[in-house]
């Protein structure tokens, strides 16, 4: 392992441990608000590994979230399945929702792919919108209060209880920060920069570009699947907008503003946008219109986001 | 009523939507085309000239006619003002980079509409026809205002064939889309050509608001469904190709209207969409493709 | 045993509407050998190679590599089993470190052979690929900050850490310095000893001290095959492509 590398993982484990240790000190709204963060931010990563380590820019991410929120909360409204069986289920329908998803959608490239993978979101949310009937719609569904708490491994697992829900969160985004840590420092990661970078470079260098680009895009999707199905499980209540465009923006948005292309970035973008939404609704109900306005500028002045430009200025060694 | 006139009846309604799409569609595709530039605010810039239209036709005084007319001449104006400031302020600094210009236009699409929320308010507002003479058709009355937004559609969309084809302004734009490099190494001033087509694509988005809002009222989250029909038809039509956008928002305008009627609205969307994913992945060149060069 | 043609192809057609840059090529090539292909501008030679590589595919006619037809394959397949190929345009990562764009190759090669691909591994054997092209005191420089020779040498560096059977250098000289061709020549004879080489050179004078053989394109066709010095005396060449001076 080389220093640098070690000194990525040293800075992304105190991370993890200050998230973990954080819960002793803030308030109890501050635990909830950051629970939704690090979800989101999970969510964010998933679609970062797609956009920031590849190159390759979906604008319809929140099939995938929508996807594990989904295929977690119907099974336990209408069959009353166990959280953690429903849990696992839903990550692998997103898996399997990725897969096929992506065998379609890279087909296409660069503007013709993003306006497809706009298109299968809408498409998936608009079936959303048709089955009203099982799927609650965009009023959505509350879990049954049953589903709540649940055992575990002999332990009771109490989802009402405000720091279990922000241990779960925490546990879920370490799991997803150290997998990617191994991908993106391994061949992988090389391999996706690569084809960020140059494709037909890549390809001429003995690469099957379409399978990697096939891998990223089911990793990436499966992750977001994961976040959707957290979500739906810790604050028990399933909708229509999670699988909306806006969601779609969002992930790109947090990923943008906190660094592309940095394993940190998406939960950083996470926790300042999710700050700032919060900030600004006390003051105005025209938050979209800062949402509008941070992307151009971002875009424009500051094309790498926070991390992105730190790692590029200060510490070349960030992952 | 009889299942002929009925037809008939659904076919006119369905001219009219496809006269309004066509117009959008153009704009959107005359973008692509020559820019290669997704933009995802064109709905917004038509949500936009409905507004304006609005605005004009509510201040103007006398006649609605009056009103209307001014709004047709200023709304397209201001519009492809607005356009042509966003592409010198934002897009030509993105150098019209994909991934930049479609995460910018995103933003631009929140600025607009939440710009136009604050100022104009979350209510839906008519604007007056500038003639209510009902045609006397011997099955139903069929508003006359409606016939003339498919004859106004027809004249423009001639207008534009013919500053496409015979004017100079239409030979640079042909030129830039047919090779950006070589327009530039031929003394085309590529920079200048883009800010007036993207002012243009927006002014003809406006223009079609312009002529729906006499039949549909002007609210600030209008523009979804323009942008995603038009997507539907640019796609569909070929993108970037003027010939099959023309042609395809034609099928679609008549098809949505006669869809609508047999399948839910909602199925009929989601149907749609993926029928034009699947063109989009399957025939990346639009259905009508064939003879390419 | 009968010997297995190098690298053969059959009536090899390209053609984009109706232009027909590449029209009916029968070609062969031997192991060991350094090949040149010249010909006026338009002749097909990129199309050709492009063809041979799988960049562009073929309209009609076979590809065949060490006896086997590799027409219908993917391009990645081909560098998989040999066929290296270096971009007329330089086409590097220009972002990324000197080092980090051969690692890239070297990570492809072991990985396809089956080989550890752990990070030292792949360093040391970048770091061999550098100094045989002599850019190891750029490694860690920026790959476009390079001078446009050492952006050209770096090209050629990733397509010999692949260790193919064929080398394909599009126009490897072009826009180097004199002394630059001239130490180019010496790494391109150095890599001959264990590769194959197909070279699409306008400069003559590189042509004439590399190539063991020449075949002259024209018109998407071979107008004539020979050593050197056949083709020096040849009528026809003379008239379609020398005679012009030089280019």
């Amino acid at each position: 392992m080389g220093a640098g590398m070690m000194k990525s993982l040293i800075l992304h484990l105190a991370v993890l441990v200050l998230l973990f240790l954080l819960q002793f000190v803030i308030s109890d709204y501050a635990i909830l608000t950051l629970t939704r963060m690090m979800v989101l931010g999970i969510f964010a990563s998933g679609f970062n590994i797609l956009f920031g380590y590849t190159g390759l820019l979906s604008l319809g991410h929140a099939m995938f979230f929508g996807a594990g929120v989904y295929a977690a909360g119907l099974p336990i409204y209408h069959f009353g399945w166990s959280v953690p069986l429903a849990f696992v289920f839903a990550i692998f329908m997103s898996f399997v929702a990725a897969v096929i998803i992506g065998v379609i959608a890279l087909r296409t490239v660069r503007d013709s792919f993003m306006i497809l993978t706009l298109m299968l979101a809408q498409a998936g949310y608009l079936a959303i919108l048709y089955f009203n009937r099982e799927t609650g719609g965009s009023e959505g569904l509350t879990m049954p209060q049953a589903s709540r708490s649940f055992d575990f491994l002999g332990l009771t697992i109490d989802l009402t209880d405000a720091a279990t829900r922000y241990n779960i969160a925490v546990l879920l985004l370490a799991i997803t920060i150290v997998v990617s840590f191994i991908l993106i420092q391994g061949r992988y990661g090389r391999l996706f920069n690569a084809i960020r970078e140059n494709e037909a470079r890549t390809e001429m260098l003995g690469y099957n570009v379409l399978t990697a680009k096939l891998f990223s895009f089911t990793v990436s999707g499966t992750i977001a699947g994961m976040a959707g199905a957290a979500y739906a499980i810790l604050f028990g209540y399933i909708g229509a907008t999670f699988a909306g465009i806006q969601y779609s923006i969002e992930a790109l948005l947090f990923t943008l503003l906190g660094g592309a292309g940095t394993l940190l970035g998406p939960l950083l973008g996470s926790i300042l946008m999710t700050t700032l939404i919060d900030r600004l609704s006390e003051v105005t109900s025209a938050y979209f219109l800062f949402l509008g306005l941070i992307l151009i500028a971002l875009t424009l002045w500051f094309p790498k986001g926070l991390l992105g430009t730190i790692k590029e200025k200060w510490l070349p060694w960030l992952t | 009523m009889g299942f002929g006139p009925f037809l008939f009846l659904a076919t006119l309604e369905g001219l009219v939507q496809a006269s309004v799409l066509v117009l959008t569609a153009v704009g959107l595709s005359l973008v692509f085309g020559v820019m290669r530039v997704v933009n995802v605010a064109h709905g917004e810039f038509f949500m936009l000239g409905a507004v304006i239209a609005w605005f004009v036709a509510t201040n103007m005084p006398g006649d609605p006619a009056i009103g209307f007319i001014a709004a047709l001449i200023i709304s397209p104006l201001a519009v492809g003002a607005v356009a042509y400031v966003a592409d010198r302020l934002i897009l030509t600094r993105l150098n019209y980079n994909p991934e930049a210009t479609i995460v910018a236009t995103i933003g631009l699409l929140y600025v607009i509409q939440q710009s136009v929320l604050m100022t104009y308010g979350a209510d839906a507002r008519p604007v007056d026809p500038p003639f209510y003479y009902t045609i006397r058709l011997p099955w139903f009355g069929y508003s006359s205002y409606k016939l003339f937004v498919i004859a106004a559609a027809c004249v423009l969309l001639g207008v534009i064939w013919f500053v496409l084809k015979r004017t100079k302004w239409g030979l640079l734009m042909r030129a830039t889309q047919f090779d950006r490099e070589t327009a530039l190494a031929f003394g085309i001033p590529v920079r200048k050509v883009y800010s007036f087509v993207f002012a243009i694509g927006a002014g003809l988005a406006a223009i079609g608001a312009v002529l729906i809002v006499p039949i549909q009222q002007a609210h600030y989250l209008m523009g979804l469904d323009p942008l995603l029909l038009s997507f539907t038809v640019v796609i569909i039509g070929g993108l970037g190709s003027i010939q099959g956008t023309i042609f395809a928002a034609i099928l679609i305008g008549l098809s949505d209207g006669i869809l609508s009627v047999f399948f839910s609205p909602t199925l009929a969307k989601i149907v749609s969409t993926l029928f034009v994913a699947m063109v989009l992945v399957f025939k990346p060149n639009g259905l009508f493709a064939k003879a390419k060069r | 045993m009968a010997d297995v043609t190098f690298l053969k192809t059959k009536d090899l057609k390209c053609h984009f509407g109706g232009i027909k840059a590449v029209d009916g090529v029968d070609f062969t090539l031997e192991k060991g050998e350094i090949r040149a292909i010249i010909g006026p501008n338009g002749a097909g030679k990129s199309t050709f190679v492009s063809l041979l590589s799988g960049r562009t595919e073929a309209t009609a006619g076979e590809v065949e590599f060490l006896g086997e037809n590799v027409t219908r394959l993917p391009a990645y397949k081909r560098v998989r089993r040999g066929i290296a190929y270096t971009f007329q345009i330089t086409n590097i990562y220009k972002d990324f470190p000197v080092i980090e764009n051969v690692a890239i190759a070297v990570q492809s090669r072991l990985s396809n052979s089956g080989e550890k691909t752990g990070a030292g591994r792949i360093r040391a054997e970048a770091e061999k690929v550098l100094a045989r092209v002599g850019l190891s005191q750029f490694a860690e420089r920026k790959a476009g900050e390079l001078a446009y020779g050492h952006q050209r040498l770096l090209e050629v560096g990733m397509g010999l850490a692949l260790q193919p059977e064929l080398l394909i250098l599009d126009e490897p000289t072009q826009g180097l310095s004199d002394s630059e061709v001239s130490d180019f020549c010496d790494l391109v004879k150095e890599i001959a000893q264990n590769a194959t080489i197909l070279l699409i050179e306008h400069n003559m004078d590189v042509v004439m001290t590399l190539a063991g053989r020449i075949t002259v394109l024209n018109q998407g066709r071979i107008l004539a095959e020979g050593s050197p010095e056949d083709i020096r005396a040849n009528r026809a060449v003379q008239d379609a492509y020398l005679g012009r001076g030089d280019e």
